[in-house]
């Protein structure tokens, strides 16, 4: 186990709130297709308010904090909230789409000792990517800013969200990640929106598609460990539980209000009302998503995926229920490993139902030309 | 011959937070991540760059540890020398200004 995975651990036995997401504003210059945010500004909290969080978070032993949105740098004191984020000495990442960041906002963010920013890039085709942003050139703008970024010496990650309408592009954004010397996450999980319209679900990539995903070792590394059958779950796998949501993390929103994470729409409570340690140690809900074994679930307890499942709690919640099954999740299971969930076995199915209500794309893109 | 009068300050470019009296440290820079002991952390939270390291051992780990202060005095600057290599303290024979974002 790794000195960090110790610390993890630890923080997650003593309850210790190790690492938090905090939307500083759902305002974007971008309106990709898949998002999930409500765009307008119902009262975000100000600087101060932030900077109070920033002290509670500080004092609650908070040691990750990660900045994010909407597009961060719409705030105009998003420099001022890291500048104080980083006297209290947390370890800052920031995930923007960087089309705001030039040679000025790259030397800042390099002088405030940011560890890590993330950036969002669709595909390695302008078009593909500006159609999804739905912001002309945004593609142009968020390369500069990576090569800016870079020149300042930073570590950059490009998180590579993959939906019907850029499947094939992955490894070209692969290519262009290691030709600007940064990192590469890949992610196929489309959430619903945070008013339940699951509408963008249609975007996500059809579950036949993911093997093709899940065996290839540029993605996955060992491709044969990736997918290899589950083993049966031990006594420690059923009591174990599901992850660090509630238990080490969570996510504030803009408005103050506190979730167990950001894919997690459960109110526990807002700091606006509220102290952060209160929620955190005493909200109702945060108490129910840590009491949460494997064993309790109610169909992943007897499933054969339960010990090796990457099941999410927030989007089996918003589903119905905290302690049902994730069905995205139930469906990434059975394309990697190819042996049916409990969750697909009770409903009689020998492959999952396709999750993709809408079958018309949301935007038009040309299909990646194939070499002869 | 004068005793050498070491001071050292906490580098700008970390991230530091305690957890159950360990304190974690994380240089931004290159992402090496330390934990350090009930005693390193006394010194590194004590590390404000005015005070020099050998009162800070007097004052605040032999104060508070059952420890010989030649062997604390030793051992802070082997710990000290480690940190300074990682870029987590700045070392200096003159006061040293803390740093800060």
């Amino acid at each position: 186990m790794s000195l960090m995975s110790e610390v993890g651990q630890k923080a997650f036995n003593l309850g210790v709130p190790l690492a938090v997401h905090m939307d500083v504003t759902y305002r974007c210059n971008e309106r990709c297709v898949h998002c999930y945010l409500d765009h307008d500004d119902h009262g975000e909290m100000t600087t101060a308010e932030i900077k109070d969080v920033l002290d509670q978070l500080a004092e609650a032993g908070v040691f990750f904090i990660t900045f994010s949105g909407g597009e961060v740098l719409m705030r105009r004191d998003f420099f001022e909230i890291v500048e104080y984020a980083r006297r209290l000495m947390f370890n800052v990442k920031i995930k923007t789409n960087a089309v705001m960041i030039h040679e000025e906002e790259a030397r800042r963010i390099r002088e405030l000792g940011v560890d890590t920013i993330q950036i969002s890039v669709y595909s390695h085709r302008p078009e593909v990517h500006d159609a999804i942003t739905k912001l002309p050139h945004s593609f142009e703008r968020t390369v500069k800013a990576i090569r800016f970024l870079r020149e300042q010496g930073l570590r950059v990650t490009i998180a590579n969200v993959l939906m019907t309408v850029n499947s094939s592009d992955h490894s070209g954004v692969q290519e262009l990640a290691a030709e600007l010397g940064v990192q590469y996450t890949l992610d196929p999980t489309i959430t619903p929106m945070m008013d339940g319209d699951i509408s963008v679900l249609s975007l996500r990539i059809p579950g036949e598609e993911l093997p093709e995903i899940f065996r290839n070792p540029a993605l996955v590394g060992n491709q044969e460990e990736f997918c290899a059958p589950p083993k049966p779950p031990s006594a420690e796998d059923l009591e174990g539980y599901s992850c660090s949501a509630g238990h080490s993390f969570c996510y504030i929103s803009p408005y103050g209000d506190v979730f167990p994470c950001v894919q997690f729409p459960l109110p526990t409570g807002n700091v606006r009302q509220q102290k952060f340690l209160d929620i955190w140690n005493f909200s109702p809900q945060m108490e129910e998503v840590r009491s949460i074994r494997a064993k309790d679930l109610t169909v992943c307890s007897s499933c054969s995926h339960v010990s090796s499942c990457t099941r999410c709690p927030g989007l089996a919640y918003m589903e119905g229920s905290m302690r049902g099954p994730s069905t995205a999740d139930c469906e990434k299971s059975f394309y990697r490993t190819g042996i049916p969930t409990a969750n697909m076995l009770r409903q009689g199915l020998s492959k999952p139902r396709t999750m993709s209500g809408n079958s018309v794309p949301l935007i038009q893109i040309r299909p990646v030309a194939v070499p002869a | 011959m004068p005793e050498t009068c070491i001071y050292v300050a906490r580098s700008s470019a970390i991230a530091a937070r305690a957890l159950a009296g360990e304190m974690m440290v994380m240089n931004s820079a290159d992402s090496t991540f330390f934990t350090l002991n009930e005693v390193a952390t006394t010194i590194f939270q004590a590390a404000d760059g005015r005070t020099p390291l050998r009162d800070i051992v007097r004052d605040r780990v032999c104060e508070q540890f059952d420890v010989d202060p030649e062997q604390a005095q030793a051992d802070a600057e082997q710990f000290v020398a480690e940190l300074s290599g990682h870029g987590i303290l700045l070392v200096s024979s003159q006061p040293l200004a803390s740093e800060t974002p």
